[in-house]
């Protein structure tokens, strides 16, 4: 069995306004010089498998069809 | 003229929805659950209702948009049948890819449930033919994620085709979407997806009727 993990992130440029207000937030708990916060995903997912780059292959493909909105959101496949 | 309504677990619009297309058809709109994998030929507009499918998991409207019966609403949208999408609707017309762009959390980060205005941008498409260029109809809204998002190219294409259909008017922006944003339709025009709610304004006892004409350009029906 293979575990992997799926990141999945805003693109640049794209509004974060719950990024925003967890920075604005983590100010007010007096942490300072926080910069830029993006909140993102994350997908743990088991794939019963041996072959690394098959499953590689088919978590791009999970990613692109459900797991991200590829037109607001990127997505990193990490194969642990 | 004859609607059909698709039904998802977790909408809870799709009664307003039957109630304003009986009104406006005088016959009940066909309802067709998500598991269906094809929509009858005399079908002429297919409605996706409002609502929180699947509780907005993952990405609002993302599994609906996976769902059976949303192949069965793109294999339609294709042939040229109208098809519209309201709140959740939109939401997952978008995630089918049938509309450009994306639908974010609002910029207030609060749900708003409220009456806003709404500028008829664009009268010459087959939702809005009733209503005349620039009116100002009223609409209710209630959503936590209807803040429109197109990169510049996608915005660019959509206001240099025309496409989109309503703007928020008068500072009545209820979520920050861009180019104030409220409905947007399809390069083809004809579907149309919209965050606001005119399936709630369509008869007197409503408190207006600002709504029926969507409706009513939709079906070809010429108002009474």
């Amino acid at each position: 069995m293979i575990k992997a993990r799926v990141t999945v992130t805003l693109k640049n440029g794209v509004l974060d306004p719950q990024g925003k207000a967890i920075g604005h937030a983590l100010d007010g708990l007096g942490f300072s010089g926080v910069g830029l916060v993006r909140q993102g995903k994350v997908f743990d997912i088991e794939l019963e498998t041996s072959d690394r780059a098959a499953a590689e292959a088919e978590l791009k493909a999970m990613s692109e069809k459900l797991l991200a909105n590829t037109v607001i959101e990127d997505f990193s496949v990490e194969v642990i | 003229m004859k609607a059909a309504v698709i039904l998802l677990p977790g909408l809870n619009r799709d009664r307003d929805m039957i109630a304003a297309l009986t009104a406006v058809c005088g016959t009940p709109p066909l309802t067709v659950w998500q598991t269906e994998t094809s929509i009858p030929d005399d079908i002429d507009l297919i409605v996706v209702p409002g609502g929180f499918s699947y509780g907005d998991y993952l990405r609002c409207g993302a599994i609906a948009a996976r769902m059976p019966v949303m192949q069965a609403v793109r294999a339609k949208a294709e042939k040229g049948v109208r098809v519209i999408g309201v709140c959740n609707g939109f939401q997952i017309l978008l995630e089918c890819g049938l509309l450009p762009g994306a639908l974010m959390r609002n910029a207030s980060l609060k749900f708003v449930c409220r009456e806003v205005l709404l500028e008829v941008t664009n009268a010459q498409t087959a939702f809005t033919r009733s209503y005349s260029q620039g009116q100002i109809i009223r609409c209710p809204v209630a959503h936590h994620d209807g803040n429109y998002f197109a990169d510049p190219q996608t915005l660019a294409a959509l206001e240099n085709n025309d496409q989109v259909a309503f703007r928020y008017a008068r500072g009545t922006n209820p979520n920050g979407s861009i180019n104030d944003i409220a409905g947007i339709v399809n390069k083809q025009g004809n579907v149309l997806g919209m965050m606001p709610h005119p399936e709630n304004l369509i008869e007197a006892a409503h408190g207006g009727v600002d709504g029926r004409g969507l409706f009513e350009s939709a079906l070809g029906v010429v108002s009474a």
